[in-house]
């Protein structure tokens, strides 16, 4: 078997004991939707993009996709993370086993996006069932949300094996508090000024938001292949420190 | 002067909270200070701009409705998680309250002193808050003052009855669930983002059971220095919300703590 397979197949046995947390991942993205799609929706006229207009839950329901892949993948790859590496003391256990660091990364990883593709395709067919879906080019949205996962899920193992302490987990929510308002999933970069919006260009998650949005929408551009090169570097690059981490971290 | 007496010992309690807090300012800084300020940007100026393009709320600028809702919000989301774990903390991971009552504190001092913890640590959060608010224009009338103390009342009358509830729990396995699937739905629907008259009417009829509704209510009004008899209502309806949550809490404090 496919060495990080082990920490996976351990982890799915562990979510099967509560699946109501399970579910609630997929209750919050859908909840967003209602709240400010249609209620929020409802007081907002038809957005112009690209041409051509757009009710407002339809702009915002792509950008909720790709906020719920970075929101469940951060809180895995941060707080549950942190918890196994520090105080359960799992990884100890895995490194007494042929596994070594880049398997508990790998493992960690390939956990948290098999749970982001269930979450994503639910939400997705949600969006189906609102009718806020009109094209096939939507499917699309999948690969970039699980990109997005991928992103944050390497960055965030990497800048977790630094983590000293509960205190240093404000910093957590200090990355993506600001990109989750701020990054054009509830309103589009035309609302800030010139500065502001090259700034908010260059954030991980509004290579998501973007991507996303084309392909729901229908109109793809070549510029989506920019936004999931930039998602897969930044994932490889964290993964890569992570591997390296743990072993050092978890050296005998 | 018996006043005073009476919160002696529970002042021990608050003190107790101060200085933890202030060993953490950085993160408390951010997440209780910072973060409503940026969701405030976020909704109130970015999102408020595609709705002001449209008609507004009901003849007011989106900010001037978000900003009170979101206050309400904010101080009732602090108060409840606040409620939770750290109460777990007391009573079972850390057994400070347990160290609290070998103390010529009583149990029900350590919840009371909690209480007025939250009161005071809401309302600074609020005043920040507000302030701001005022700054950027979402608050139009000078009665906005009285959101501080309507948003603190709907935050204590909220921690009240959940730290009641959490300090009869072994684990803290239902804790995340009360939250997300318990506070995060009411904090989308009761009223913070978009008018309650929204809703579907089954919902709309099912809203005054959110104590959160009752305090964005509150401050909505306060925000704007539009006063009705419903006012009366939403007290009403919060303050019996924390006389119960006080007593409920007395008997489990006492049953967790006592000896």
């Amino acid at each position: 078997m496919w060495r990080p397979g082990r920490l996976v197949e351990r982890n799915a046995l562990v979510a099967r004991r509560s699946p109501a947390l399970f579910l609630a991942g997929f209750a919050e993205p859908v909840l967003l939707l209602l709240s400010i799609g249609f209620g929020v929706g409802g007081l907002v006229e038809e957005l112009e993009h690209r041409g051509s207009t757009v009710p407002y839950a339809e702009f915002v329901a792509p950008g909720l996709l790709v906020v719920a892949a970075m929101t469940a993948t951060a809180m895995d790859v941060s707080f549950t993370f942190f918890i196994k590496l520090k105080y359960l003391k799992t990884y100890d256990a895995v490194m007494a086993t042929p596994l070594g660091g880049r398997d508990v990364a790998v493992g960690e990883l390939t956990w948290s996006l098999l749970r982001i593709a269930v979450y994503s395709t639910a939400f997705l067919l949600t969006m189906v069932a609102f009718g806020l879906v009109h094209s096939w080019w939507a499917l699309g949205a999948l690969p970039v949300a699980l990109a997005v996962s991928f992103a944050f899920g390497g960055a965030g193992l990497a800048a977790t094996t630094y983590m000293r302490s509960w205190v240093d987990f404000d910093k957590v929510w200090l990355v993506l508090i600001p990109q989750f308002l701020f990054s054009g999933v509830f309103f589009p970069l035309d609302r800030y000024p010139g500065w502001a919006a090259t700034i908010v260009r260059c954030l991980p998650l509004h290579q998501g938001v973007e991507a996303a949005r084309q392909l729901v929408l229908g109109q793809p551009t070549w510029a989506i292949l920019g936004h999931v090169a930039y998602l897969a570097i930044m994932g490889a690059v964290g993964l890569r420190i992570a591997s390296r981490r743990i072993d050092r971290l978890l050296a005998p | 002067m018996a006043a005073p007496a009476a919160l002696a010992a529970p002042m021990r309690v608050v003190e107790h909270e101060w200085l933890m807090t202030r060993r953490l300012w950085q993160g408390v800084v951010f997440s209780m200070f910072v973060s409503p300020l940026l969701m405030l940007g976020a909704m109130g100026l970015g999102l408020g701009g595609l709705v002001d393009d449209g008609a507004g709320v009901g003849g007011t600028s989106y900010l001037e409705f978000v900003a009170p809702g979101l206050l309400a919000a904010t101080l009732v989301q602090a108060a409840v998680a606040d409620s939770l774990w750290p109460i777990m903390a007391g009573t079972t991971w850390l057994r400070t309250f347990h160290a609290m009552v070998a103390t010529p504190l009583r149990p029900r001092d350590v919840q009371r002193g909690l209480v007025l913890w939250q009161v005071m640590r809401s309302s600074a959060i609020a005043s920040v808050f507000l302030v701001v608010a005022a700054v950027l224009g979402g608050i139009s009338s000078p009665w906005g003052v009285l959101a501080l103390p309507a948003a603190v009342l709907g935050a204590v009358a909220c921690a009240a009855p959940v730290a009641a509830f959490a300090a009869t729990r072994e684990t803290d396995v239902s804790f995340s669930l009360l939250m997300r699937l318990g506070v995060t739905p009411v904090f989308f629907f009761s009223g913070v983002f978009f008018p309650v008259g929204e809703l579907p009417d089954a919902l709309e009829r099912l809203i005054v059971l959110s104590p959160l509704f009752h305090a964005v209510e509150l401050c909505r009004a306060a925000a704007s220095g539009t006063a009705s008899v419903a006012l009366v209502g939403h007290v009403a309806v919060l303050g019996a919300l924390l006389v119960a949550g006080l007593r409920w809490g007395e008997r489990t404090f006492e049953r967790r703590l006592g000896v």
